[in-house]
Protein backbone atom coordinates (compact mmCIF):
# COMPACT_ATOMS: atom_id res chain seq x y z
CA UNK A 1 0.00 0.00 0.00
CA UNK A 2 2.46 2.28 1.00
CA UNK A 3 4.81 1.16 -1.91
CA UNK A 4 2.30 2.14 -4.44
CA UNK A 5 1.76 5.78 -2.93
CA UNK A 6 5.57 6.86 -3.10
CA UNK A 7 5.55 5.32 -6.85
CA UNK A 8 2.44 7.57 -7.39
CA UNK A 9 4.06 10.52 -5.90
CA UNK A 10 6.99 9.82 -7.91
CA UNK A 11 5.88 9.60 -10.89
CA UNK A 12 3.36 12.28 -10.64
CA UNK A 13 6.51 14.45 -9.54
CA UNK A 14 8.19 13.53 -13.01
CA UNK A 15 5.28 14.36 -14.94
CA UNK A 16 5.01 17.77 -13.46
CA UNK A 17 8.37 18.80 -14.05
CA UNK A 18 8.61 17.24 -18.00
CA UNK A 19 5.66 19.26 -18.43
CA UNK A 20 7.00 22.39 -16.88
CA UNK A 21 10.17 22.15 -18.62
CA UNK A 22 8.71 21.41 -21.76
CA UNK A 23 6.38 24.30 -21.21
CA UNK A 24 9.70 26.95 -20.60
CA UNK A 25 11.25 25.58 -24.12
CA UNK A 26 7.85 26.36 -25.67
CA UNK A 27 7.63 29.65 -24.55
CA UNK A 28 11.48 30.22 -24.25
CA UNK A 29 12.32 31.33 -27.54
CA UNK A 30 9.47 33.38 -27.57
CA UNK A 31 10.50 35.41 -24.53
CA UNK A 32 14.24 35.32 -26.29
CA UNK A 33 12.66 37.35 -29.33
CA UNK A 34 10.75 39.72 -27.10
CA UNK A 35 13.33 40.41 -24.84
CA UNK A 36 15.31 41.55 -27.67
CA UNK A 37 13.64 43.60 -29.20
CA UNK A 38 12.65 45.57 -26.14
CA UNK A 39 15.99 45.59 -25.20
CA UNK A 40 17.36 47.17 -28.79
CA UNK A 41 14.35 48.90 -29.62
CA UNK A 42 13.05 50.41 -26.51
CA UNK A 43 15.32 52.84 -27.04
CA UNK A 44 14.28 54.17 -30.39
CA UNK A 45 10.51 54.08 -29.46
CA UNK A 46 9.44 57.52 -28.35
CA UNK A 47 6.77 60.33 -29.53
CA UNK A 48 8.79 60.86 -32.45
CA UNK A 49 8.06 57.01 -33.87
CA UNK A 50 4.69 57.45 -33.62
CA UNK A 51 4.15 61.16 -35.33
CA UNK A 52 6.97 61.13 -38.01
CA UNK A 53 6.66 59.90 -41.42
CA UNK A 54 9.97 57.36 -42.32
CA UNK A 55 13.06 59.15 -43.60
CA UNK A 56 14.77 57.31 -46.62
CA UNK A 57 16.75 54.49 -46.04
CA UNK A 58 19.87 55.41 -44.33
CA UNK A 59 19.22 58.43 -42.62
CA UNK A 60 18.00 58.53 -39.21
CA UNK A 61 15.15 59.31 -37.20
CA UNK A 62 11.60 59.37 -39.24
CA UNK A 63 8.91 57.26 -37.88
CA UNK A 64 5.90 55.43 -38.53
CA UNK A 65 2.88 57.93 -38.82
CA UNK A 66 1.84 57.03 -42.50
CA UNK A 67 1.56 53.42 -41.34
CA UNK A 68 -0.34 53.63 -38.33
CA UNK A 69 -2.61 55.99 -40.02
CA UNK A 70 -2.90 54.48 -43.19
CA UNK A 71 -3.70 50.61 -41.24
CA UNK A 72 -6.38 52.69 -39.23
CA UNK A 73 -7.84 54.33 -42.32
CA UNK A 74 -7.64 50.59 -44.90
CA UNK A 75 -8.92 48.60 -41.74
CA UNK A 76 -11.72 51.21 -40.73
CA UNK A 77 -12.93 50.95 -44.56
CA UNK A 78 -12.65 47.24 -44.74
CA UNK A 79 -15.15 47.28 -41.44
CA UNK A 80 -17.48 49.48 -42.87
CA UNK A 81 -17.91 47.77 -45.78
CA UNK A 82 -17.07 43.96 -44.54
CA UNK A 83 -18.91 43.83 -41.12
CA UNK A 84 -22.57 44.99 -42.28
CA UNK A 85 -22.32 41.97 -45.58
CA UNK A 86 -20.54 39.47 -43.04
CA UNK A 87 -23.12 39.97 -39.98
CA UNK A 88 -25.91 40.40 -42.78
CA UNK A 89 -24.88 36.92 -44.15
CA UNK A 90 -24.44 35.18 -41.34
CA UNK A 91 -28.07 36.27 -40.09
CA UNK A 92 -29.60 34.82 -42.57
CA UNK A 93 -27.52 31.57 -43.14
CA UNK A 94 -28.70 30.90 -39.59
CA UNK A 95 -32.08 31.88 -39.93
CA UNK A 96 -33.68 30.97 -43.67
CA UNK A 97 -30.57 29.10 -44.90
CA UNK A 98 -31.59 25.77 -44.69
CA UNK A 99 -32.86 26.18 -48.70
CA UNK A 100 -31.00 25.80 -51.75
CA UNK A 101 -29.45 28.87 -51.54
CA UNK A 102 -27.91 29.00 -48.12
CA UNK A 103 -26.35 25.80 -49.11
CA UNK A 104 -24.59 27.91 -51.94
CA UNK A 105 -24.12 31.03 -49.60
CA UNK A 106 -22.46 28.55 -47.36
CA UNK A 107 -20.30 26.65 -50.04
CA UNK A 108 -19.12 30.01 -51.65
CA UNK A 109 -17.71 31.72 -48.18
CA UNK A 110 -16.17 27.84 -47.18
CA UNK A 111 -14.35 28.54 -50.13
CA UNK A 112 -13.44 31.89 -49.99
CA UNK A 113 -12.43 31.67 -46.57
CA UNK A 114 -9.81 28.63 -47.49
CA UNK A 115 -8.61 30.94 -50.36
CA UNK A 116 -4.96 32.58 -49.60
CA UNK A 117 -4.87 36.63 -49.29
CA UNK A 118 -2.63 36.78 -51.87
CA UNK A 119 -5.33 35.23 -54.55
CA UNK A 120 -7.64 38.36 -52.89
CA UNK A 121 -5.17 40.87 -53.84
CA UNK A 122 -4.74 39.93 -57.07
CA UNK A 123 -8.37 39.83 -57.00
CA UNK A 124 -8.45 43.21 -56.05
CA UNK A 125 -5.99 44.14 -58.17
CA UNK A 126 -7.51 43.39 -61.38
CA UNK A 127 -11.00 45.09 -60.34
CA UNK A 128 -9.84 47.89 -58.88
CA UNK A 129 -6.22 49.04 -59.17
CA UNK A 130 -5.95 48.59 -62.75
CA UNK A 131 -9.13 50.02 -63.96
CA UNK A 132 -8.56 52.98 -61.66
CA UNK A 133 -4.88 53.35 -62.60
CA UNK A 134 -3.49 53.70 -59.40
CA UNK A 135 -2.67 51.82 -55.80
CA UNK A 136 -6.11 52.98 -53.22
CA UNK A 137 -6.64 52.88 -50.01
CA UNK A 138 -9.94 51.82 -51.61
CA UNK A 139 -8.59 48.85 -53.53
CA UNK A 140 -6.96 47.59 -50.07
CA UNK A 141 -10.06 48.14 -48.09
CA UNK A 142 -12.45 46.14 -50.55
CA UNK A 143 -9.64 43.54 -50.83
CA UNK A 144 -9.60 43.21 -46.90
CA UNK A 145 -13.37 43.23 -46.66
CA UNK A 146 -13.33 40.59 -49.05
CA UNK A 147 -11.35 38.33 -46.97
CA UNK A 148 -13.63 38.91 -43.68
CA UNK A 149 -16.77 38.52 -45.05
CA UNK A 150 -16.66 34.72 -45.52
CA UNK A 151 -15.30 34.32 -41.45
CA UNK A 152 -17.84 36.54 -40.29
CA UNK A 153 -20.53 35.14 -42.11
CA UNK A 154 -19.61 31.50 -40.54
CA UNK A 155 -19.06 32.67 -37.27
CA UNK A 156 -22.02 34.52 -37.07
CA UNK A 157 -23.97 32.06 -38.13
CA UNK A 158 -22.41 29.70 -35.48
CA UNK A 159 -23.26 32.41 -32.80
CA UNK A 160 -26.79 32.90 -33.80
CA UNK A 161 -27.56 28.98 -34.15
CA UNK A 162 -26.49 28.56 -30.23
CA UNK A 163 -29.79 30.60 -29.60
CA UNK A 164 -31.74 28.39 -28.26
CA UNK A 165 -34.80 27.59 -30.63
CA UNK A 166 -37.17 28.00 -27.68
CA UNK A 167 -36.71 31.60 -27.60
CA UNK A 168 -37.23 32.36 -30.99
CA UNK A 169 -41.09 30.64 -31.11
CA UNK A 170 -41.28 32.66 -27.79
CA UNK A 171 -41.16 35.82 -29.79
CA UNK A 172 -42.93 33.99 -32.74
CA UNK A 173 -45.79 32.79 -30.33
CA UNK A 174 -46.23 36.60 -29.20
CA UNK A 175 -47.01 38.25 -32.50
CA UNK A 176 -43.30 39.29 -33.84
CA UNK A 177 -42.66 39.12 -37.32
CA UNK A 178 -40.25 36.84 -38.72
CA UNK A 179 -37.71 39.47 -39.18
CA UNK A 180 -38.21 41.00 -36.27
CA UNK A 181 -37.19 37.82 -34.25
CA UNK A 182 -34.40 37.27 -36.16
CA UNK A 183 -33.18 41.36 -35.29
CA UNK A 184 -34.45 41.94 -31.88
CA UNK A 185 -34.87 38.94 -30.31
CA UNK A 186 -32.08 36.45 -31.87
CA UNK A 187 -29.45 38.75 -32.78
CA UNK A 188 -29.82 40.87 -29.89
CA UNK A 189 -29.21 37.67 -28.11
CA UNK A 190 -26.27 36.24 -29.70
CA UNK A 191 -24.95 40.30 -30.04
CA UNK A 192 -22.16 39.39 -27.92
CA UNK A 193 -20.80 36.46 -29.41
CA UNK A 194 -21.34 38.37 -32.96
CA UNK A 195 -19.33 41.60 -31.48
CA UNK A 196 -16.52 38.42 -30.34
CA UNK A 197 -16.40 37.25 -33.59
CA UNK A 198 -15.74 40.59 -35.57
CA UNK A 199 -13.36 41.63 -33.36
CA UNK A 200 -11.06 38.28 -34.51
CA UNK A 201 -12.51 39.28 -37.83
CA UNK A 202 -10.94 42.29 -37.54
CA UNK A 203 -7.81 41.36 -36.13
CA UNK A 204 -7.29 39.39 -38.82
CA UNK A 205 -7.14 41.26 -41.79
CA UNK A 206 -5.69 44.14 -39.91
CA UNK A 207 -2.82 40.65 -39.24
CA UNK A 208 -3.68 40.51 -43.19
CA UNK A 209 -2.51 43.41 -44.35
CA UNK A 210 0.54 42.17 -46.19
CA UNK A 211 -1.35 41.42 -49.18
CA UNK A 212 -1.66 45.50 -49.66
CA UNK A 213 1.75 45.33 -50.92
CA UNK A 214 -0.24 44.31 -54.18
CA UNK A 215 -2.77 46.85 -54.07
CA UNK A 216 -2.38 49.75 -51.71
CA UNK A 217 1.52 50.19 -51.03
CA UNK A 218 4.42 52.16 -52.53
CA UNK A 219 3.43 55.28 -49.81
CA UNK A 220 5.64 54.19 -47.78
CA UNK A 221 8.51 56.53 -48.65
CA UNK A 222 7.90 59.10 -51.21
CA UNK A 223 4.18 60.32 -50.27
CA UNK A 224 3.44 62.18 -47.64
CA UNK A 225 0.76 61.70 -44.83
CA UNK A 226 -1.55 60.88 -43.76
CA UNK A 227 -3.90 61.36 -47.37
CA UNK A 228 -0.31 60.28 -48.91
CA UNK A 229 -1.09 56.51 -47.52
CA UNK A 230 -4.65 56.89 -47.96
CA UNK A 231 -4.36 57.70 -51.77
CA UNK B 1 -68.55 26.38 -12.54
CA UNK B 2 -70.37 25.00 -15.13
CA UNK B 3 -70.53 27.51 -18.25
CA UNK B 4 -73.93 28.77 -19.79
CA UNK B 5 -75.31 26.02 -21.77
CA UNK B 6 -75.47 28.60 -24.36
CA UNK B 7 -71.87 29.98 -23.81
CA UNK B 8 -70.42 31.52 -27.13
CA UNK B 9 -67.85 28.72 -28.47
CA UNK B 10 -64.73 30.78 -28.48
CA UNK B 11 -62.23 28.18 -29.89
CA UNK B 12 -63.23 25.47 -32.18
CA UNK B 13 -61.15 22.42 -34.45
CA UNK B 14 -63.01 20.64 -37.03
CA UNK B 15 -61.90 17.85 -38.55
CA UNK B 16 -58.57 18.94 -37.98
CA UNK B 17 -55.11 16.78 -39.47
CA UNK B 18 -51.46 17.91 -38.66
CA UNK B 19 -48.97 16.81 -40.48
CA UNK B 20 -45.48 16.25 -40.87
CA UNK B 21 -44.29 16.40 -44.50
CA UNK B 22 -46.54 12.97 -45.31
CA UNK B 23 -46.39 11.54 -41.71
CA UNK B 24 -50.05 12.63 -39.71
CA UNK B 25 -49.37 13.54 -35.74
CA UNK B 26 -52.74 14.69 -35.49
CA UNK B 27 -55.72 12.92 -37.14
CA UNK B 28 -58.88 14.08 -37.62
CA UNK B 29 -59.70 15.65 -34.75
CA UNK B 30 -62.78 17.88 -33.85
CA UNK B 31 -62.70 19.57 -30.68
CA UNK B 32 -64.52 22.74 -28.98
CA UNK B 33 -63.54 24.62 -26.17
CA UNK B 34 -66.62 26.34 -25.04
CA UNK B 35 -65.22 30.57 -23.90
CA UNK B 36 -64.55 30.96 -20.20
CA UNK B 37 -63.13 26.95 -19.37
CA UNK B 38 -60.36 25.24 -18.60
CA UNK B 39 -60.00 22.69 -21.04
CA UNK B 40 -57.24 19.90 -20.33
CA UNK B 41 -55.21 17.48 -23.40
CA UNK B 42 -53.88 14.62 -21.65
CA UNK B 43 -52.06 11.04 -23.64
CA UNK B 44 -49.02 9.70 -23.29
CA UNK B 45 -45.36 11.47 -24.85
CA UNK B 46 -45.46 11.20 -28.50
CA UNK B 47 -49.76 10.97 -29.18
CA UNK B 48 -49.75 14.46 -30.84
CA UNK B 49 -51.04 16.47 -28.09
CA UNK B 50 -48.77 19.59 -27.98
CA UNK B 51 -48.79 19.12 -31.83
CA UNK B 52 -52.32 19.91 -32.16
CA UNK B 53 -52.06 22.75 -29.29
CA UNK B 54 -49.47 24.31 -32.04
CA UNK B 55 -52.38 24.06 -34.33
CA UNK B 56 -54.62 26.45 -32.86
CA UNK B 57 -51.78 29.70 -32.94
CA UNK B 58 -50.32 28.35 -36.48
CA UNK B 59 -47.25 27.22 -35.10
CA UNK B 60 -47.28 23.70 -36.34
CA UNK B 61 -46.60 25.39 -39.66
CA UNK B 62 -43.68 27.32 -38.74
CA UNK B 63 -42.02 23.67 -37.86
CA UNK B 64 -40.04 21.84 -40.57
CA UNK B 65 -42.23 20.08 -42.92
CA UNK B 66 -45.72 21.08 -41.06
CA UNK B 67 -48.97 21.81 -42.34
CA UNK B 68 -52.54 21.27 -41.55
CA UNK B 69 -55.74 20.34 -42.83
CA UNK B 70 -59.26 21.33 -41.62
CA UNK B 71 -60.35 24.27 -39.66
CA UNK B 72 -59.94 25.89 -36.57
CA UNK B 73 -62.47 28.85 -36.03
CA UNK B 74 -61.98 31.61 -33.77
CA UNK B 75 -65.25 33.06 -32.54
CA UNK B 76 -66.31 31.46 -36.02
CA UNK B 77 -64.08 32.38 -38.40
CA UNK B 78 -61.11 30.29 -39.66
CA UNK B 79 -58.02 30.98 -38.67
CA UNK B 80 -56.41 29.13 -41.74
CA UNK B 81 -58.56 31.18 -44.15
CA UNK B 82 -56.39 32.92 -47.17
CA UNK B 83 -56.86 36.52 -46.08
CA UNK B 84 -55.86 35.74 -41.79
CA UNK B 85 -51.98 37.14 -41.10
CA UNK B 86 -50.85 34.45 -38.76
CA UNK B 87 -48.53 36.69 -36.69
CA UNK B 88 -51.68 39.23 -36.07
CA UNK B 89 -53.68 35.94 -35.17
CA UNK B 90 -50.84 34.67 -32.52
CA UNK B 91 -51.61 38.08 -31.18
CA UNK B 92 -54.91 36.93 -30.42
CA UNK B 93 -54.00 33.25 -29.12
CA UNK B 94 -51.34 33.69 -26.74
CA UNK B 95 -48.83 30.51 -25.33
CA UNK B 96 -47.23 29.32 -22.81
CA UNK B 97 -44.13 27.02 -23.22
CA UNK B 98 -42.99 23.95 -21.24
CA UNK B 99 -39.79 25.52 -20.26
CA UNK B 100 -39.73 29.38 -19.63
CA UNK B 101 -38.39 31.32 -22.46
CA UNK B 102 -37.74 35.35 -21.04
CA UNK B 103 -36.05 37.10 -23.62
CA UNK B 104 -32.07 36.93 -22.13
CA UNK B 105 -31.24 40.49 -23.34
CA UNK B 106 -34.24 42.29 -21.90
CA UNK B 107 -35.44 43.55 -18.18
CA UNK B 108 -38.30 42.06 -16.61
CA UNK B 109 -40.11 45.14 -17.10
CA UNK B 110 -39.36 44.98 -20.83
CA UNK B 111 -40.01 41.72 -21.06
CA UNK B 112 -43.54 41.84 -20.79
CA UNK B 113 -43.97 44.93 -22.48
CA UNK B 114 -42.40 43.04 -25.37
CA UNK B 115 -45.78 41.83 -26.97
CA UNK B 116 -47.48 45.62 -26.50
CA UNK B 117 -44.79 47.32 -28.36
CA UNK B 118 -44.78 44.45 -31.24
CA UNK B 119 -48.56 45.61 -31.48
CA UNK B 120 -47.86 49.22 -31.78
CA UNK B 121 -48.43 50.27 -28.27
CA UNK B 122 -45.95 53.15 -27.76
CA UNK B 123 -47.52 55.44 -24.75
CA UNK B 124 -45.14 55.09 -21.65
CA UNK B 125 -48.54 55.62 -19.66
CA UNK B 126 -50.19 52.79 -21.30
CA UNK B 127 -47.11 50.55 -21.18
CA UNK B 128 -46.61 50.97 -17.75
CA UNK B 129 -50.53 50.17 -16.90
CA UNK B 130 -50.25 47.16 -19.10
CA UNK B 131 -46.91 45.52 -17.63
CA UNK B 132 -48.31 45.67 -13.84
CA UNK B 133 -51.85 44.68 -15.08
CA UNK B 134 -50.59 41.24 -17.05
CA UNK B 135 -47.90 41.04 -13.49
CA UNK B 136 -50.66 41.64 -11.16
CA UNK B 137 -52.65 39.13 -13.08
CA UNK B 138 -49.71 36.32 -13.62
CA UNK B 139 -49.25 36.67 -9.68
CA UNK B 140 -45.88 38.23 -9.96
CA UNK B 141 -46.31 41.87 -9.29
CA UNK B 142 -44.87 41.90 -5.84
CA UNK B 143 -42.59 40.18 -5.86
CA UNK B 144 -41.00 42.21 -8.82
CA UNK B 145 -42.49 45.52 -8.72
CA UNK B 146 -38.79 46.79 -7.20
CA UNK B 147 -37.20 45.58 -9.49
CA UNK B 148 -38.82 46.03 -12.60
CA UNK B 149 -34.94 47.04 -14.50
CA UNK B 150 -33.04 44.22 -13.63
CA UNK B 151 -32.68 41.14 -15.58
CA UNK B 152 -35.30 38.75 -16.14
CA UNK B 153 -33.11 35.88 -15.97
CA UNK B 154 -32.20 36.49 -11.97
CA UNK B 155 -35.70 35.42 -11.21
CA UNK B 156 -36.46 31.91 -10.41
CA UNK B 157 -37.59 29.02 -12.52
CA UNK B 158 -41.24 29.38 -11.45
CA UNK B 159 -41.07 33.19 -11.27
CA UNK B 160 -39.84 33.06 -14.76
CA UNK B 161 -42.34 31.06 -15.65
CA UNK B 162 -45.24 33.14 -14.75
CA UNK B 163 -43.22 35.80 -16.08
CA UNK B 164 -43.83 34.07 -19.30
CA UNK B 165 -47.52 34.05 -18.76
CA UNK B 166 -47.77 37.57 -18.21
CA UNK B 167 -45.98 38.23 -21.04
CA UNK B 168 -48.53 36.31 -23.32
CA UNK B 169 -51.43 37.75 -21.11
CA UNK B 170 -49.93 41.74 -21.87
CA UNK B 171 -51.50 42.13 -25.09
CA UNK B 172 -55.06 41.18 -23.75
CA UNK B 173 -55.05 37.68 -25.74
CA UNK B 174 -58.25 35.85 -25.84
CA UNK B 175 -57.04 32.32 -25.83
CA UNK B 176 -54.36 31.07 -23.61
CA UNK B 177 -52.81 27.95 -24.49
CA UNK B 178 -50.31 26.85 -22.41
CA UNK B 179 -47.55 23.96 -23.14
CA UNK B 180 -47.12 21.71 -20.10
CA UNK B 181 -46.50 24.84 -18.23
CA UNK B 182 -45.12 23.03 -14.84
CA UNK B 183 -42.94 20.75 -16.31
CA UNK B 184 -39.89 22.47 -14.96
CA UNK B 185 -41.07 23.86 -11.81
CA UNK B 186 -41.00 22.50 -8.26
CA UNK B 187 -44.70 21.82 -6.11
CA UNK B 188 -44.98 25.37 -5.57
CA UNK B 189 -44.33 26.46 -8.50
CA UNK B 190 -46.93 24.28 -9.87
CA UNK B 191 -49.71 25.08 -6.99
CA UNK B 192 -49.39 28.77 -8.13
CA UNK B 193 -49.65 28.31 -11.75
CA UNK B 194 -52.60 25.88 -11.39
CA UNK B 195 -54.57 28.77 -9.59
CA UNK B 196 -53.64 30.93 -11.42
CA UNK B 197 -55.73 28.79 -14.53
CA UNK B 198 -58.69 28.72 -12.34
CA UNK B 199 -58.31 32.67 -11.82
CA UNK B 200 -57.59 33.52 -15.44
CA UNK B 201 -60.34 31.75 -17.20
CA UNK B 202 -62.82 34.47 -15.84
CA UNK B 203 -60.72 36.64 -18.79
CA UNK B 204 -59.09 33.78 -21.05
CA UNK B 205 -60.69 30.32 -22.92
CA UNK B 206 -57.56 28.34 -21.51
CA UNK B 207 -56.26 25.15 -23.20
CA UNK B 208 -53.50 23.20 -21.39
CA UNK B 209 -51.43 20.46 -22.74
CA UNK B 210 -50.28 17.86 -19.20
CA UNK B 211 -48.56 14.98 -18.61
CA UNK B 212 -49.52 15.03 -14.64
CA UNK B 213 -53.39 13.47 -14.82
CA UNK B 214 -53.66 15.21 -10.96
CA UNK B 215 -53.37 18.56 -12.58
CA UNK B 216 -55.58 17.91 -15.36
CA UNK B 217 -58.12 16.75 -12.99
CA UNK B 218 -57.41 19.88 -10.28
CA UNK B 219 -57.72 23.07 -13.07
CA UNK B 220 -59.68 21.63 -15.92
CA UNK B 221 -63.34 21.60 -16.76
CA UNK B 222 -63.11 19.84 -19.65
CA UNK B 223 -60.55 16.81 -20.63
CA UNK B 224 -59.49 15.61 -23.87
CA UNK B 225 -57.70 12.46 -24.28
CA UNK B 226 -55.39 11.98 -27.00
CA UNK B 227 -53.77 8.61 -28.03
CA UNK B 228 -51.70 7.77 -31.13
CA UNK B 229 -52.44 10.95 -33.25
CA UNK B 230 -56.39 10.34 -31.84
CA UNK B 231 -59.08 12.28 -29.91
CA UNK B 232 -60.49 8.90 -28.26
CA UNK B 233 -62.86 10.92 -25.82
CA UNK B 234 -63.49 13.85 -24.88
CA UNK B 235 -66.00 15.06 -21.57
CA UNK B 236 -66.49 17.07 -18.32
CA UNK B 237 -63.41 16.37 -16.78
CA UNK B 238 -64.87 15.00 -13.51
CA UNK B 239 -67.17 12.64 -16.00
CA UNK B 240 -63.88 11.59 -18.01
CA UNK B 241 -62.35 10.63 -14.67
CA UNK B 242 -64.77 8.54 -12.95
CA UNK B 243 -66.81 7.07 -15.96
CA UNK B 244 -64.50 7.11 -18.79
CA UNK B 245 -66.69 5.57 -22.06
CA UNK B 246 -63.33 3.94 -23.96
CA UNK B 247 -61.53 1.37 -22.63
CA UNK B 248 -58.50 3.03 -23.61
CA UNK B 249 -58.97 6.34 -21.85
CA UNK B 250 -59.80 4.48 -18.77
CA UNK B 251 -56.42 2.21 -19.03
CA UNK B 252 -54.53 5.38 -19.12
CA UNK B 253 -56.16 7.26 -16.52
CA UNK B 254 -55.84 4.27 -13.61
CA UNK B 255 -52.10 3.92 -14.87
CA UNK B 256 -52.22 0.81 -16.82
CA UNK B 257 -50.25 2.04 -19.39
CA UNK B 258 -48.85 5.49 -20.82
Amino acid sequence: MNARRVRRRVVNGMMTGLVGVLSFLAVLALVLILGNLVVKGGSSLDWNFFVKNPVPAGESGGGVANAIVGTGIIVGLACLIGLPVGIGAGLYLAEFGSGRLGWIVRFVADVLNGTPSIVVGIFAWTWLVKPMGHFSALAGSVALAILMVPMLARTTEEMVRLVPHSLREAALALGYPRWRTSLRIVARTALAGIVTSSLVGVARIAGGLVLLLAVAARSAIRQGPPHGAAR
Amino acid sequence: MAPPADARLQLEAVRLTALYGRRAVVKDVSLLFPAHTVTAVIGPSGCGKSTFLRCLNRMHELSEGGWVTGRVLLDGDDIYADMVDPVQLRRRVGMVFQRPTPFPTMSIYDNVAAGLRVNGHRCPADVDAAVERALKRAALWDEVKDRLRRSALALSGGQQQRLCIARALAPEPEVLLLDEPTASLDPAGTQRIEELCHELKTNYTIVIVTHNLQQAARVSDYTAFFYLSDLVEVGRTEVLFTTPTQERTEAYITGRFG
